[in-house]
């Protein structure tokens, strides 16, 4: 630090090319050259600028240094720290150096790759080297934090992909709370008919694994519930769930439905069967349900309402109705949670052009697929809303709330293929002929093509352009009585009217609707669009940015089927990985305060969020709870006495960054400021 | 380059939140004015006053602090702890003859690397039109003139003896 | 207003009363360009709208709200006020010109709201109903916006610029059964009936048609242009497609006049070329006849000197 002493540490640092990711906005070299020269009296002792430093050959030039040059300090200029701060730290550790007097400052993100002038940009490098040189000078030694995992895992959402993480963790013999807001477990999953591009019955494969999650050893279900509160860090988390009342003795039931075909009160289902069809007031949402007891739903059930009726208590067998039921919350410890969630569909009212909600012969995506299954409200014909006329002319309308900079700008991923589905199986069962409406053809994926070119040949007509309106507005007689949908078709090039039965429309997929508070509970964030944001985009999908979450299917972003599956299956491998090792390693980036300058007047005690800091009244200091501290630092921030210290974040470290990162503006340095 | 001031501003970031968003526009190859180096802290809650005062003293023209949106604290609310110091703070620099738009507070999800790279952008514009703080040098020419008693320099010259660290 | 929307200013004045208002009209307006003028040269035509802007700002006595009856008018002064605001180099062409007028304008000064929107959003549908004494029951609306009032609509004032419904809530509120009307936001032609008169005739027969398949009693717009166009051209429309509408056309205030308690006459019913009468007389009204002094000025009353004409070389 003072440049009448002698540096007291040995320092190197490697300035990386990243191929030409840096080098091309920053002359490197010149990056090298300058550090040694200008932060020599720092300590720097070696600089060096190569290609690749993540390479091993790159590795290897830190740990060779190390030992040669007896460095006890590493600067390594290059990506983000999220990247491959623990690449450096490794290599560091490798060559016998304490991997946390290693620091990685960023000239890649935050330099080459958000400048284009190479000038300021080489300038820039320079300066964050050397806010990394003076901060490294006051890292000290640490370990990291070791925490132990509970075995037990949280899974939040029964839908396929919760369901498929579930079962992997289960199988391989650990714990699993499974919670689904849901009187069953299946999620979207269970309302399709067939699956693209397979054409296999959905409940055909889905219920297997709903069957086998219901009676898993290993496997508590919590069904009809919601989790409350979520306390605690990965390896121990305590989660609350509240398991509304079923009104149903779980014990005594036998799943008989006697109760269901007893109850008088018939309600619209608008969730299960997307308001196509009516379930009772005491319910299973459909046959395969896991587990297999129904619901009373207390806002229709006429004894709820008004008193009277208990006719399912009356005609239970096993008088497992309990209308006394009451919700219970439950407590459990897990050492990871799974995040599956799902999605919303968007709302086909949004767009009120295509008339959904007006316009009765206008569907959405989802009641077509009840309409479709054969255990929906229609036995699986596809009828018009009165429910006889079958359709002659269909037109299917891609991208309805997708890739629109009034809804959202993204591309659902599904809505091709599911749109194709839709026209196979309209083509199939009614003969009729039938319009796709597409902005781009998306068949990506294994069969995917192949899909569509078999729907090509069968005779469905493809109309590129978006459509401007669905409308009752007949402008001839011949239009009379159809639904006329308006559309450029954008490859013959001219304005088209085409007067058809029915529409269906092919909504998004959206974050649910409370994605945001869900989120908020787990401490993880969501993207502009609502989707839960991953560790990384290609490399780390499943995990979250914070330590113990993992996020699977949908509530990362649209996908289909399969990828769901997938990522299901590796949230879980991901968590049985650390249920295997039994620990996690962690930064240990920690608060401590030195009782010797603590005056007790408690200001960081009512500041820590998780109630870390513990006043002694005997010795009038407060101590922090290393278990319970995160290392945010607000407390460090806030001590008048100085005496709260934050390892990794220390106020030296900082304050000597900032008078780095400085240090090129200001050639002579005055002292009057030094830190202290 | 040409003559126009170029300001250095020191920015804190949030390693939850605003650093990602930073690392985000890099990979997005989003660019912004080159005026800005970055710090990485764990939560803006870490971030103490007399960092800021460090930095202008040091020779920076501003400050950019920037966290979680209000409600979106990794660590609950700790970025509500950041927003009361800032207030503080402005005022404080005020006092001292500091404009206090030099500090300014952002804030910027870890998915808002667009408009974090705005924000940059504007905030360069805003320390440009400001001028140079010049601090250092401001000490400097108190320190040769003696005593130095411009009133506009008293309060530093004060901060001189009293900076915690 | 003075001539061809005669109607449309009577009935405002009649119901401005009942709304608590007092209106003031922008002395020495000028044409807001229509829709041809920006086609053709931007400038002259954002200049045009800025001097009514800069007329307004003027003559404000703390009031800052410009009112627009007329869709076209309305969108012009709107898009101005927010085209200046945003682009600085307009800002300073617009106000170039105008200084040669000795005038100017800073963009945002006054606000430009449509007739409509301020009586469903400040006077409020709740005051509205209050003040109606003579509901509408039993009349079929057909409500009309046209194209103009509800894009862009960067405010979000009318709803959904697709699907509007602040006019249907109106009606409502005044006791009207209103149709849902698919054509709402289309094109009544505009200018069209000037230019390729067929064309018009096309997109008015669209309408009458949709009203027609609706059975709406009447159809009700907020714009002259829309109302002159369905009203004066239904009957050449009719002829050049051999069909027989009768659908009658009346301002949005014209209707809260009648549920107000107005007299037709001082709403100015019964100048319309297709008769409401048998519309208005499902809600008991009386439609007087065509008041020969309110006939509109001919040729020869033309206050103008005759000017002669040109000879032309042979």
């Amino acid at each position: 630090m003072n440049d009448q002493a002698e540096p007291k540490e040995r320092i190197g640092v490697y300035v990386c090319h990243c191929g030409s990711n840096i080098a091309a906005t920053v002359d490197v070299a010149d990056v090298a050259v300058w550090a040694k020269e200008r932060l020599g009296d720092e300590g720097v002792v070696i600089t060096h600028d190569y290609k690749f430093m993540c390479s091993s050959l790159g590795q290897e030039l830190i740990e060779r240094d190390i030992k040669e040059e007896g460095l006890t300090r590493v600067v390594v200029a290059a990506c983000s720290p999220h990247l491959h701060e623990k690449t450096f730290r490794t290599a560091c550790a490798r060559a016998g150096l304490n991997p946390y007097l290693c620091e990685l400052v960023s000239i890649r993100e935050q330099v080459s790759w958000v400048h284009s002038d190479r000038q300021a940009a080489t300038e820039k490098a320079k300066a964050v080297v050397a806010g990394g040189v003076e901060r490294v000078i006051h890292n000290e030694p640490l370990e990291p934090l070791h925490i132990p995992i509970h075995p037990a895992t949280l899974v939040v959402g029964g839908g396929i992909a919760g369901i498929q993480a579930a079962l992997e963790l289960a199988d391989s013999g650990h714990q699993v709370y499974l919670v689904e807001r849901e009187p069953s477990i299946g999620g979207h999953m269970a309302q399709f008919d067939k699956t693209f591009p397979t054409m296999d019955c959905a409940a055909c494969i889905l219920t297997p694994k709903m069957v086998d999650a219901g009676g898993h050893p290993h496997i508590d279900l919590f069904t009809w519930s919601e989790v409350v509160r979520v306390d605690g860090f990965v390896g121990n988390f305590t989660v609350t769930i509240r398991q509304k009342p079923r009104y149903i003795d779980t014990d005594l039931c036998t799943g008989c439905g006697i109760c269901w075909e007893k109850c008088p009160k018939r309600v619209i289902d608008d969730v299960y069967e997307a308001g196509l069809g009516y379930r009772k007031a005491v319910y299973t949402p459909f046959a395969q349900a896991v587990p297999k007891y129904p619901v009373i739903d207390p806002e229709n059930c006429t004894y709820f309402i008004n008193g009277k009726c208990r006719a399912c208590e009356k005609f239970c067998p096993t008088d497992a109705i309990k209308f006394d039921q009451e919700e219970e919350f439950i407590t459990v410890q897990v050492g990871n949670i799974i995040l599956a969630t799902g999605f919303d569909l968007f709302d086909a009212r949004r767009v009120p052009q295509y008339g959904y909600g007006r316009l009765a012969n206008v569907f959405t995506s989802l009641e077509f697929e009840r309409l479709c299954n054969a255990a929906g409200p229609t036995n699986g014909q596809i009828v018009m809303r009165d429910g006889v006329t079958k359709p002659e002319l269909v037109a299917v309308i891609h991208c309805v709330g997708s890739r629109d900079r009034n809804y959202n700008n993204y591309c659902s991923v599904i809505c091709c293929m599911s749109s194709l589905k839709f026209a196979h199986l309209v083509k199939e069962r009614t003969g009729a002929r039938v319009y796709n409406f597409y902005i781009d053809m998306r068949t990506a994926f294994k069969d995917y093509d192949e899909f569509y070119q078999r729907v090509l040949e069968e005779g469905t007509i493809f109309v590129r352009g978006r459509v401007a309106e669905v409308t009752d507005a007949a402008r001839l007689p011949s239009e009379d009585g159809k639904l006329i949908v308006q559309v450029e078709d954008t490859l013959a090039g001219r304005q088209r009217r085409i007067p058809v039965d029915m529409v269906i429309l092919s909504a998004g997929l959206e974050p649910r609707h409370d994605a945001k508070a869900v989120a908020h509970q787990f401490g993880i964030s969501c993207s502009a669009n609502g989707w839960f944001i991953e560790r990384h985009p290609k490399l780390d999908p499943v995990a979250t940015m914070t330590e113990g979450i993992f996020i699977a299917g949908t509530v990362q972003g649209p996908k289909d089927i399969p990828a769901s599956v997938s990522q299901g299956a590796a949230a879980a491998a991901r968590v049985l990985g650390r249920i295997n090792k039994g620990e996690i390693e962690l930064e240990p980036v920690r608060a401590t305060i030195d009782a010797r300058h603590c005056s007790g007047c408690r200001i960081c005690n009512g500041l820590c969020p998780f109630n870390a800091i513990i006043f002694h009244e005997d010795a009038m200091v407060s101590e922090i709870n290393h278990a319970l501290c995160q290392g945010c630092g607000t407390c460090v921030a806030a001590c008048p006495a100085g005496a709260i210290s934050g390892s990794s974040f220390s106020n030296e470290q900082i304050m000597s960054q900032i008078e780095g990162l400085l240090l090129f503006d200001r050639p002579v340095r005055s002292r009057h400021f030094s830190a202290v | 380059m040409n003559d126009q001031f170029e300001p250095v501003i020191i920015g804190f970031t949030c390693n939850w939140c605003s650093y990602r968003a930073a690392d985000l526009a890099g990979t997005a190859r989003i660019k912004y004015p080159p005026n800005i180096r970055l710090i990485r802290l764990m939560c803006s809650g870490r971030m103490d006053p007399t960092f800021v005062l460090k930095a202008l003293a040091e020779g920076a023209d501003g400050v950019m602090i920037t966290g979680c949106h209000p409600g979106e604290c990794h660590y609950l609310d700790q970025n509500y702890k950041a927003l009361r110091r800032v207030l503080l703070l402005r005022r404080t620099i005020g006092q001292m003859g500091i404009e206090p738009g030099r500090v300014k507070l952002v804030w910027a999800s870890a998915a808002e690397g667009v408009r974090l790279a705005q924000e940059i952008g504007h905030f360069v514009e805003e320390i440009r039109d400001m001028g140079p703080l010049n601090w250092p040098g401001r000490l400097a020419a108190a320190h040769v003139n003696g005593h130095g008693r411009d009133d506009r320099l008293m309060p530093a010259d004060m901060m001189l003896e009293e900076v915690p660290a | 207003m003075q001539r061809s929307a005669r109607p449309y200013l009577d009935s405002l004045l009649a119901i401005q009363q009942d709304i608590g208002w007092e209106l003031e009209e922008i002395q020495d307006w000028n044409c807001c360009g229509a829709t041809e003028y920006i086609s053709v040269s931007r400038l002259p035509a954002y200049a045009l709208n800025g001097r009514n802007l800069a007329l307004a700002a003027q003559q404000a006595n703390g009031v800052n709200t410009v009112l627009a009856g007329c869709s076209a008018c309305y969108l012009n002064l709107a898009k101005t006020d927010r085209y200046m605001q945003k682009d600085g180099r307009l800002n300073a062409q617009v106000n170039e010109a105008l200084a040669a007028g000795g005038l100017h304008y800073d963009p945002g000064t006054v606000k430009i709201r449509h007739l409509l929107d301020v009586i469903v959003h400040k006077v409020g549908l709740e005051a509205v109903k209050r003040k109606v004494v003579r509901p509408l029951t039993g009349l079929r609306v057909a409500p009309y916006y046209g194209c103009m009032v509800v894009r862009p609509d960067p405010e979000n004032r009318f709803g959904s610029p697709e699907y509007p419904t602040i006019l249907d809530e109106l009606m409502k509120a005044l006791g009207a059964e209103v149709v849902d009307f698919p054509v709402k936001t289309h094109c009544c032609g505009g200018h069209m009936t000037q230019i390729s008169a067929p064309v018009a005739y096309e997109l008015i027969r669209r309408l009458l048609y949709a009203a027609d398949q609706y059975q709406a009693d009447i159809m009700v717009t907020l714009c002259p242009m829309c109302q002159l166009n369905l009203d004066a051209y239904q009957d050449d429309a009719n002829k050049h497609f051999r069909t027989n509408y009768t659908m009658p056309i009346v301002y949005f205030t014209q209707l809260m006049g009648l549920a107000f308690g107005h007299d037709p006459a001082e709403l100015g019913l019964g100048r319309e070329f297709v008769n409401t009468a048998p519309a208005l007389a499902k809600i008991g009204v009386e439609v007087p006849e065509e008041p020969a002094a309110a006939r509109p000025r001919t040729r020869r009353d033309d206050p103008s000197l005759p000017m002669p004409q040109p000879l032309l070389k042979k």
